[in-house]
């Protein structure tokens, strides 16, 4: 597969699949208010996934005479060949996971679109500068809550806290690269990794001070996801994501 | 995490362009008043209603009884000399 491709997929990928996970989450948000907050957050992340879909259509060519579309990525592609880092597949627990889950990936998110505006792709870089405002708000979003959440009670503190711990693991993946970034980022067109590294960390250092979590050190970093090897849940994420669409191919409504 | 009762309702105001007032547009539920103008920005601007939010507490609005509706607001409704209706409107005056 051709660099870019990949890149795009794995971009493509890690929207889409934290937003099939906030999309589960719906209706178990402590309220409504929050219920919606969640859902803009996934459409957003849907949009995204689209316009890198379309994308990765066009890099692709037609396959067989057909020529790949959005729905293709989205529903017909096996576990394996989906591309996202493990950090977006992770279950929802409770929300205090929800939450620290999308703000450790926001918190790298941002940082990735606003490098993405300057790179020297010219779809890459228009979608982003639609990309970076959404993110923007999505981190402000996660940031509030996990400010709350750990400067809260004393139950809310413990459970952000378990969450951080929990989900520690998952982050290092986010900035690791292969052949794919490296090339990429020499030609100017993907973000530098140990740069979005940097930016992240920052982030991620200054919310959990304020809200007086502890920002774990060292531990062991989980990946594979960005090569196609994903943990147990995520056949069930796939399946649900898929099952509609093989029920009834092509379906429209 | 917190029940229900431990969010305040927020009156929110969304005012839709520049120029116009803020108008009332509804209430929300938020632990505080960061979140209640994030809830009401998903809420009441998700289609492009507003360029301003306000929120405010519901309970920090001191509202008129309706048993004193006839005593505040009946009296006006004889002096129609109090309108302005001798005046004619520019029309560059868009909005009034």
């Amino acid at each position: 597969m051709q660099p870019l491709l990949t890149y795009t997929l794995r971009q493509g990928d890690r929207a889409l699949v934290l937003a099939q996970r906030l999309l589960e989450a719906i209706t178990h948000a402590p309220e409504i208010e929050e219920d919606m907050a969640l859902s803009n957050l996934a459409l957003d992340l849907i949009g995204q996934s689209r316009a890198l879909y379309t994308y990765a259509g066009e890099l692709e060519g037609p396959v067989e005479g057909a020529p790949r579309d959005e729905d293709h990525y989205a529903y017909w592609r096996e576990q394996h060949e989906f591309l996202n880092p493990l950090l977006v597949e992770q279950p929802n627990g409770d929300f205090a996971q929800i939450i620290v889950r999308q703000f450790l990936h926001d918190a790298y998110a941002l940082p990735f679109w606003q490098a993405m505006t300057s790179s020297s792709d010219a779809t890459l870089a228009a979608l982003a500068a639609k990309s970076v405002k959404e993110t923007a708000y999505h981190l402000r979003h996660a940031r509030s809550w996990v400010v709350r959440l750990g400067d809260g009670t004393d139950e809310s503190h413990a459970r952000a806290q378990a969450a951080v711990e929990q989900l520690w693991r998952f982050t290092g993946e986010l900035f690791e690269h292969d052949a794919v970034e490296d090339e990429l980022t020499a030609a100017g067109i993907a973000a530098d990794q140990a740069a979005l590294q940097a930016a992240w960390r920052s982030t991620v250092t200054d919310a959990l001070a304020e809200a007086t979590l502890e920002v774990p050190e060292g531990g062991v970093m989980q990946s594979g996801g960005r090569v196609g090897r994903h943990s147990e849940s995520f056949s069930r994420l796939i399946g649900e994501l898929q099952v509609l669409a093989r029920a009834h191919p092509g379906a429209t409504w | 995490m917190s029940s229900k009762a431990d969010w305040p309702l927020w009156e929110v105001f969304v005012r839709a362009k520049r120029g116009v007032s803020h108008v009332h547009a509804g209430t929300v539920h938020a632990p505080d008043a960061e979140l209640a103008l994030q809830n009401a920005r998903d809420l009441f601007t998700r289609r492009s209603e507003g360029v301003s939010l306000w929120v405010v507490k519901s309970n920090d609005i001191t509202a008129s009884d309706p048993d004193d509706s006839e005593a505040l607001f009946e009296p006006a409704a004889d002096k129609t000399f109090r309108h302005p209706t001798d005046f004619e409107l520019p029309d560059e005056v868009a909005n009034m």
